[in-house]
């Protein structure tokens, strides 16, 4: 019998923190298959954010790092400096990206940093329970907007990969979604992309990866899939944003 | 004899970070320490080394972290704004029992402050300054080859314990010329590394975090931090002492104060005063039981700081009789004269 479907090498056989259809498990999987498929496990380096993925060293059968909040780029730039063979990739959410570490992200990329980075965007905080976050849409209902969020006092929806697309070192950004098996197959190889070019030494790359929070959406699992097809995506359009690394 | 060569107390410190293997360099621009940073730029270039000049403090420290995850020897330097605003990074090195070197060459605060030279940051420097328990190890120096000799043995320090180590310097021992010598390059360039991130080639994964969710699990890191730094404090103890044995006044103070009140302690004498001194070089550990024999045999105890009175609180603390010590400081930037001490142990105007 010919197996056609198994557990990365990459991944650990734990079981699961997040919330029944939440998009980490599926980014998580999706790295772990790339990095076995480029045969990288045993120099890869991750570096995890504060927020829902902290825990991300619990799920990868390689080494991780633990940064402080917003930091990981600055954090993946020392391991990368130090030990420029390994291959370096830093996870962050939207709060720890898109806020409190919008210094280190910019200045990353304007380096082009040989780094990849993965950016789980669900528009919202999760870990500290559904408050508002930098990507949450206009009208979009949190703890700290409860009566959805209003342009004139809280801004718009940053989009990080326009915002970043203007910087040289920016060579790879790409914005995938997990909505579909055909979306979720884009966010892969935008994945294996973005490692191939730092293996390249291409510099810095980024994939944003729109990713379902069913509890603090207060949706189904099914009705957050069908909320980024229909909602986030007229914001966040897919595709690839900018591509110098060719 | 070594060669001796006049350099600033920032340069001195540099080139002793890298004769001490350090290899991975980065900082951010700020006065008076911005000599490191520019020394950094070149010399780290022709050593093979990392210099890299970030977009802030908080990302200098994190750059910091990176690199000593990996078990490499990183540095980073600042004056105390900056080193406020690393405050966060220095407790997550801490919670992660990292080896770094982080260097304060302190000036008048608080807020911006000015630039000119302070010992304002000894609380921040030895009784936490970030969140949660933790102490760094911090040696004060007094003169350049002090400064030099620190630097050296920070690194093996920081490595031999995995923690850090802060050199706290003011902005007029960064600044100030002085010949030194300069120890040998060392020849072991990095940490032992058997717990560090390098890809897990041939073993098994590891994660470095300082996040410890279940229960009692953080209590017992914090029990097993405690220890560390509890046999610190058994074996790294280091002070100097100037006339102090049979002093009948005794003046205490770190770093360049010190240098101030060995020169009092020689007018004193000349008056006739049986005055000496004591300085702590390790800040933390503080040389309490030493400080504590030699003050009873003094009659009176002057602590002279270049702030409103900090290491004093330890002294006073150590004292065998806390009414017997008296202090004088100068802040903002002011520096105490010889003739001010003098005049205030005398209690002439």
């Amino acid at each position: 019998m010919r197996e056609i479907y198994k557990k990365p090498e990459a991944l650990n056989d734990n079981i699961t923190h997040y919330c029944p259809g939440c998009g980490h498990g599926i980014a998580h999987r999706l790295i772990a298959e790339v990095i076995d498929e480029l045969k990288i496990r045993e120099r890869v380096i991750g570096v995890a954010p504060v927020g829902c993925a902290v825990l991300a060293y619990n799920y990868f059968n390689f080494d991780v790092a633990e940064s402080a909040h917003g930091r990981t780029p600055a954090v993946a730039t020392g391991i990368k400096r130090a030990l420029p063979d390994n291959i370096v990739f830093s996870y962050q959410g939207d709060g720890d990206l898109a806020a409190i570490g919008t210094a280190e992200i910019v200045h990353a990329a304007n380096r082009s940093e040989n780094i990849s980075v993965f950016f789980v965007n669900n528009t919202v905080y999760g870990m500290t329970g559904g408050q508002m976050a930098p990507t949450t849409l206009e009208g979009q209902k949190t703890l700290t907007t409860p009566s959805g969020r209003e342009k004139g006092t809280t801004g718009s929806p940053i989009k990080v990969c326009e915002l970043l697309s203007v910087l040289e070192g920016a060579r790879y950004l790409y914005r995938g979604a997990l909505s579909t098996p055909s979306n979720i197959l884009k966010v892969k190889k935008a994945i294996k992309d973005s490692f191939q070019i730092q293996i390249a030494k291409k510099g810095f790359s980024l994939v944003e990866i729109i990713s379902p929070c069913p509890t603090y959406w207060g949706l189904t699992p099914l009705e957050s899939l069908q909320y980024i097809d229909n909602k986030l995506l007229k914001v966040f359009p897919l595709g690839e944003i900018k591509n110098t690394a060719r | 004899m070594k060669e001796k060569k006049l350099v600033c107390g920032n340069v001195a410190l540099s080139e002793a970070a890298i004769r001490a293997g350090c290899r991975f360099y980065f900082g951010y621009p700020i006065t008076p320490q911005n000599e490191v940073t520019s020394y950094m730029s070149l010399r780290m270039n022709e050593v093979g080394g990392v210099f890299l000049q970030a977009e802030s403090e908080l990302a200098s420290v994190n750059m910091v972290f990176g690199a000593a995850l990996t078990g490499a020897k990183a540095m980073t330097t600042s004056s105390s704004p900056g080193i406020s605003l690393m405050q966060e990074g220095i407790s997550y090195l801490a919670g992660c029992e990292l080896p770094a070197v982080i260097v304060n060459v302190m000036r008048g605060g608080p807020g911006l402050g000015n630039i000119a030279p302070s010992q304002s940051d000894y609380f921040q420097a030895v009784k936490g300054g970030g969140h949660g328990d933790y102490r760094l190890l911090v040696f004060a120096p007094s003169t350049l080859q002090e400064i030099v000799d620190y630097t050296y043995m920070a690194f093996s320090k920081a490595g031999q314990y995995r923690m850090q180590v802060m050199i706290l310097m003011d902005g007029l021992m960064g600044q100030m010329m002085e010949p030194v010598s300069f120890p040998e390059m060392s020849e072991s360039f990095s940490y032992r590394n058997d717990w560090a991130l390098t890809g897990c080639k041939k073993r098994e994964p590891r994660s470095i975090k300082s996040l410890f969710l279940e229960e009692g699990v953080l209590e017992r890191h914090n029990k097993n931090l405690q220890k560390k730094y509890g046999e610190i404090r058994e074996r790294e103890i280091l002070y100097d002492t100037f006339l102090a044995d049979d002093a009948d006044v005794l003046l205490t103070a770190f770093g360049f104060c010190g240098r101030l009140c060995k020169k009092a302690v020689e007018e004193l004498r000349g008056m006739g005063i049986k005055a000496g001194l004591f300085r702590p070089i390790t800040l933390w550990p503080f040389p309490g039981d030493v400080f504590t024999g030699l003050s009873k045999r003094s009659r009176k105890i002057f602590c002279v700081e270049m702030n409103a009175g900090q290491m004093v609180e330890d002294i006073m603390f150590y004292a065998d009789d806390k009414n017997k010590v008296g202090f004088i400081g100068r802040t903002g930037g002011g520096i105490p004269s010889v003739s001010e001490i003098v005049k205030a142990v005398t209690g002439k105007r």
